[in-house]
């Protein structure tokens, strides 16, 4: 499974929609992630690529869409 | 040791429900509840201010912990939404209790801003005697601003909280506190001068859910005890969500991090003393009870203060 595939797939667990957006979509504003799956869907990404992202990373903006969430996994891979 | 002597609270009467907030908010009020957790607040009168609100808290606490203000050598007074720039509502408090003379210093903090208090009063009270920490916010005044967000009016109240802390004899000894604050999102919370409050909610649910176990970790660890020994937690009431979701971090039960959020909303850095001072009356500290205080507010400020029952 690449990279992206893991990445759907949690992103798909903590989502409150089956469908997925595309890659540069928004999923704060599709509805896919509420505020407080946010915290949990990071978690979970760190323990999938065995990373910690510090404090100063903790922006939404990082990780608003597949895109964004993908590029800033593989920079601390 | 500093201790712990007592706490006060004052809520004001008038009672606002989601039912009346729905309709200028254009929505229903069983949203405003499973968006929140919140069912009703306390809003104050034209007629009251915090530092009045502040008085009355204050008066409680000194009443329950059997001071008089006479006995007071300072006082450290938390509000994020005092009504001028200057002065805070410190000397107008000082003032009311009839304690002129004394030391009256304001900490302009929103949410986190009793914490910080507590845990400063702790060694200055080695040198200043008893310590009044008061917080009090008016945060209808704020949410009331135009435009009126949905996401954010339903979430406050009004009220004020009041904590004694004495250098040595008390119920409740003072064990250790740590403080931390941290500005790379400042903008995420934050509330201009005749603006509406502005608040990135994301950004502060996942700063929050990181930063207030850590706290309450590191806290703990270093005074050598596990998560599950501490009886109660009394938190910072800004979001029932948030509260499961430290309670879930530290394996904790949730239903020892102590609730009032259903029936005051976030009422800002009074809350986690509106919390204790209800705590304290019912179920109240019995012997040996480790007590953690936690919060985390505009800033970042955020951290944690660890007490015990005598």
């Amino acid at each position: 499974m690449d990279n992206s595939e893991r990445i759907i797939g949690i992103v798909r667990k903590f989502s409150n929609h089956t469908a997925l957006p595309d890659p540069d979509e928004s999923l704060f504003d599709s509805g896919l992630i509420d505020s407080f799956a946010l915290p949990d869907m990071l978690s979970e990404l760190e323990r999938e690529f065995g990373i910690q992202i510090p404090a100063s990373d903790l922006n939404p903006r990082k990780f608003e869409s597949l895109a964004r969430i993908q590029s800033y996994i593989e920079s601390r891979m | 040791m500093a201790a712990i002597r007592g706490f006060g609270a004052y809520l004001p009467s008038r009672v606002v429900t989601n039912a009346e907030l729905a309709a200028p908010l254009d929505c229903e009020a069983g949203w405003i509840l499973d968006v929140s957790g919140i069912e009703e607040r306390r809003y104050a009168a034209s007629t009251e201010s915090v530092a009045s609100m502040g008085v009355s808290a204050a008066q409680q606490c000194l009443e329950r912990a059997e001071l008089k203000a006479s006995d007071l050598g300072m006082l450290l007074v938390s509000s994020g939404s005092s009504e001028r720039r200057f002065p805070g509502p410190a000397s107008a408090i000082v003032h009311a209790l009839n304690v002129d003379g004394i030391p009256a210093i304001d900490l302009p903090m929103a949410s986190a801003g009793s914490l910080f208090g507590m845990a400063l009063a702790a060694p200055l009270s080695q040198i200043y005697g008893n310590i009044l920490v008061i917080a009090s916010e008016k945060m209808s005044a704020i949410v009331s601003r135009q435009p009126l967000e949905r996401g954010v009016v339903p979430l406050f109240g009004d009220g004020a909280g009041a904590c004694l802390i004495s250098p040595e004899s008390g119920p409740v000894k003072i064990l250790d506190a740590l403080l931390n604050s941290d500005g790379a999102f400042a903008d995420d919370l934050r509330l201009e001068f005749s603006a509406p409050l502005e608040m990135n909610g994301r950004s502060v649910i996942l700063q929050a859910s990181r930063k207030i176990p850590s706290a309450i970790a590191g806290l703990l660890e270093r005074n050598g005890q596990p998560a599950s020994a501490v009886k109660v937690f009394l938190m910072h009431q800004a979001n029932q969500n948030l509260m499961d979701r430290v309670a879930r971090a530290l394996q904790v039960d949730a239903a020892h991090f102590y609730s009032n959020i259903r029936h005051y909303g976030n009422t800002s850095s009074a809350s986690m003393l509106i919390a204790a001072a209800e705590w304290w009356r019912h179920p109240g500290p019995r012997a040996g009870d480790l007590i953690c205080f936690a919060a985390f507010g505009a800033g970042f400020h955020w951290g944690a203060l660890l007490a015990q029952t005598v």
